[in-house]
């Protein structure tokens, strides 16, 4: 059972650059942490893919368990685990989402 | 549920021994808290692992009882 979910998540990470598990969508988010990470993102201007987890209560869990993270938001850049809404925020503050991008290659909005 | 701060921070002085912890109430409903944890076996690792290491000492009532909990980790000299 793990292992399928497990599986469909490799694959949504693989699907874009930038993946964010959080409660609801960029335009509708459901709960203030999941919001800050993508309005962050959107200031950011870069193009991201996004999973309602309140919509999928096997990815809800199960994102999780993969991450060994308990709570959602979670972003993923390249596939890789870069946190939830406490270190978007201070990476974001610090310039160091801005680095990361950099550092992967992938294009984002330097104004503002 | 909510979690109280005396418990919540029980458990952050056990699972880290020694750190230097402040919490926060930040709506004062017991429920959103922010947690400003010093640590010096923070030291060397990420802010990935260093919100783990407070996840651990909750012992799974993050994303339980605690719903929101801000994390503030820093290296304790």
């Amino acid at each position: 059972m793990e292992n399928i979910v497990f599986e469909r998540i490799k694959k949504e990470i693989a699907t874009d650059d930038i993946v964010l598990f959080m409660k609801g969508t960029p335009v509708f988010p459901q709960c203030g942490f999941s919001a800050a990470v993508a309005q962050i993102l959107g200031i950011l201007g870069v193009t991201y893919h996004s999973i309602d987890i309140l919509q999928d209560s096997d990815i809800r869990q199960g994102i999780k368990d993969f991450s060994s993270w308990p709570t959602i938001p979670q972003l993923y850049v390249k596939g890789e685990f870069v946190g939830g809404c406490d270190i978007i925020r201070e990476m974001y503050e610090a310039g160091e989402l801005q680095q990361l991008f950099d550092g992967k290659n992938i294009a984002y909005n330097k104004v503002g | 549920m909510a979690l109280d701060q005396n418990t919540l921070i029980e458990l952050l002085a056990q699972g880290l021994p020694g750190a230097d912890i402040r919490i926060e109430d930040l709506r004062g409903d017991g429920e959103h808290y922010a947690a400003h944890v010093a640590y010096e076996k923070f030291d060397g690792k990420s802010r990935i692992q260093q919100h783990q290491m407070v996840y651990q000492a909750l012992q799974g009532k993050m994303g339980g009882e605690l719903h929101a909990l801000q994390i503030h980790t820093s290296i304790k000299k």
